[in-house]
């Protein structure tokens, strides 16, 4: 039995990617230091210099937050089509098929209905390596249905969000999305039930624009970029500099766009306090004494 | 008479005609100076249908922009009897990117609705003034203000779309553009009110829709609707913005493309020749087809109207999904 219970393509492809080996060395874009990539792999693609965040797999973001063995995915079968027949420097139907390829996956966006710490939640991630994360229809289906599974089952939502913005190549349908999803999140606040939206770095445009922006508690990652337009695209238009730190976690925060800036080391047990204080639910008994605020270690399970 | 020089070049041999045609009217005519005019319209006829015919994608985003086209207010004076404009989002300034308030439908029996536009200044200083219609995050939560107001007093809401998007500057960022759109969409897919959204001119992506979620979506024919504009689209996927015509074809985003997707729900001819031929007459069509549907709409119980609503956008989207 895998760690999830639907075992697909992209578990096996990552698990060989994951096996750095050691002796590699990579420099930390925050404080500039020259790291063993095993040190930062072991703390969730954190630098153990400065805490830099990297940018997380999808499959040790799951390992990071879902209790194991609690989560089933949902509506991976979604695939997406080419509903206008577009056409760039390729088509996007073969520029679909090569990311399937590549990922694994067959679109930006994944479901689950899971644990956190005891907490059941209905919960997704985007994936940025598909296309920039940018929401097309299927990207705007899962996530209605997320938001559906969670009134359904009276349970939270938790969205962790990375994305580019609204795909172009599915045009209108996509800025579609933006309606559909909030639409849809819409009726779980009506139905009582909270929804957290965790920003990852880069959320921008459509996706920033939707849902993502609606959470009834909203926290990024330390340094995560967000807003609504992209930096080119501001400089482009006020033709001048953006300042240091412009839409970076700490900015939003400062501008009172957000609630909280939560370290990823800390991030499971930040949602699962959070929901329960939400949902006047009783706090778990007192730590082991194992328990404590840092990374769980990786575990040594086989994924197949 | 349409300034020849504020002409797009393809409609230019029209305008010419028609302005000949009109210089001839003005002259006290004979029987030879009528013959010579008939002529003129037959050939003004057949240059209209040949050039309007042909209209590609990127002619149509261009005649969308065309610096004569009826702006909302242009509508609102016509298609209204009464309009009280109402300011200011109560927290940070009044957005003038945004006109909204309260108005008399001519043709919906002089019934009170909450109207809705993005406004286009014309000539540079109004239009510096209303930002050229793009709205900063202050202009977004003016128009929540006045939804929440038209959910109080039931008051149907009429959307009037014409934005080349949502300002993306410095300041918007820091009041929370992303928000500010964001969380309209949920309101407005929850206001238990008729919405009717006609696009008139440009709908620029997100910043169209944050005033654009509604129970019937109407386009005049030479509007547009899209995710980006073909220029910014032109320079992402082709690093080269001189590619607008292809990306405009690409988008799919004009009002015939949109019915086909099943994202509007009627499209609205224009007057020949486009809308800036007669102001009066564009009121006309876009009026009349907004109190058509809100005839429709306002005899659905509440919660028909909810559920129809989230239905249509719930259904947006296509995907393959096997048969579990
Ligand atoms: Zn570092």
């Amino acid at each position: 039995m895998s760690w999830w219970s639907r075992k697909n393509k992209a578990t096996e492809l990552s698990s060989e990617k994951r096996s750095v080996p050691s002796g590699l060395f990579q420099m930390c874009e925050g404080c500039g230091s020259t790291l063993d990539s095993q040190l930062i792999e072991a703390a969730y693609m954190c630098c153990p210099q400065c805490g830099h965040h990297f940018t997380l797999p999808t499959e040790d973001r799951l390992r990071l937050l879902l209790d194991e063995g609690t989560a089933v995915e949902h509506d991976a079968e979604l695939s997406p089509v080419d509903p206008l027949g577009f056409r760039d420097s390729k088509t996007y139907a073969d520029r679909l098929s090569a990311l399937k390829k590549k990922t694994g996956q067959r679109d930006a966006f994944r479901s689950f209905m899971g644990h956190i710490d005891g907490v059941a939640v209905s919960f997704g991630v985007f994936q940025f390596e598909f296309m920039g994360g940018s929401m097309g229809s299927v990207v705007g289906e899962k996530i209605a249905r997320l938001y559906e599974r969670a009134r359904e089952h009276r349970c939270p939502a938790v969205v962790l969000s990375a994305s580019g913005g609204a795909r172009m190549q599915e045009g209108i349908l996509s800025l579609m999305q933006m309606a559909k999803t909030s639409a849809a999140l819409g009726r779980l606040r009506g139905a009582g039930l909270p929804y957290i939206s965790v920003l990852l770095n880069p959320t921008t445009g459509g996706v920033a624009a939707s849902f993502a922006m609606l959470g009834d508690i909203i926290i990024a990652e330390p340094g995560a970029m967000v807003g609504f337009a992209g930096p080119r695209v501001i400089e482009q238009t006020i033709r001048q500099k953006l300042p240091p730190g412009f839409q970076r976690a700490e900015f939003l925060l400062e501008h009172g766009m957000i609630d909280a800036i939560v370290p990823r080391a800390e991030l499971k047990s930040w949602l699962a306090t959070t929901l329960r204080l939400l949902q006047k639910q009783p706090a778990p008994p007192p730590p082991a004494a194992s328990r404590s605020s840092s990374f769980p270690s990786l575990p040594k399970v086989s994924l197949t | 008479m349409i300034d020849p020089r504020q002409s797009l070049d393809f409609e230019r041999p029209l305008v010419e005609l028609e302005n000949k045609i009109e210089e001839l009217k003005r002259l006290a005519g004979g029987e030879l100076l009528a013959a010579e005019i008939r002529l003129l319209e037959r050939r003004a006829q057949r240059a209209r249908e040949e050039i309007f015919a042909a209209l590609t994608p990127w002619q149509k985003v261009l005649l969308s922009r065309h610096p004569l086209r009826p702006y909302a207010m242009d509508y609102v004076s016509r298609m209204c009897s009464e309009f009280i404009e109402l300011h200011g989002d109560r927290a940070f300034r009044d957005d003038e990117a945004i006109v909204a308030g309260l108005a008399r439908l001519r043709a919906w029996d002089n019934q009170s609705i909450l109207l809705l536009a993005h406004q286009k200044g014309r000539g540079t200083k109004e239009a510096v003034r209303r930002n050229f219609g793009m709205p900063r995050p202050e202009g977004y939560r003016k128009a929540r203000r006045l939804m929440d107001l038209a959910a109080r007093f039931r008051l149907p809401i009429v959307a009037l779309i014409d934005t080349p998007g949502a300002f993306p500057g410095i300041d918007a960022e820091e009041r929370g553009q992303a928000e500010a759109i964001a969380k309209n969409l949920e309101v407005m897919a929850g206001l238990p009110v008729p919405i009717v959204a006609a696009v008139i001119g440009e709908g620029g992506s997100g910043g169209a829709l944050a005033i654009g979620v509604c129970d019937r979506l109407l386009m005049l024919e030479f509007s547009v609707y899209s995710v980006i504009s073909p220029e910014g689209c032109a320079s992402i996927l082709w690093k080269d913005q001189g590619k607008v015509d292809q990306a405009a074809a690409q988008m799919k985003m004009t009002a015939e493309d949109l019915k086909s997707l099943g994202v509007v729900d009627e499209v609205l001819r224009e007057p020949p020749g486009g809308a800036h031929h007669s102001y009066d007459e564009a009121a006309m069509i876009v009026g009349d087809a907004v109190a058509r549907h809100l005839r429709e709409l306002s005899v659905l119980p509440q919660e028909g109207l909810l559920d129809g609503r989230y239905a249509k956008y719930r259904a947006l989207g296509r995907f393959e999904e096997p048969r579990s």
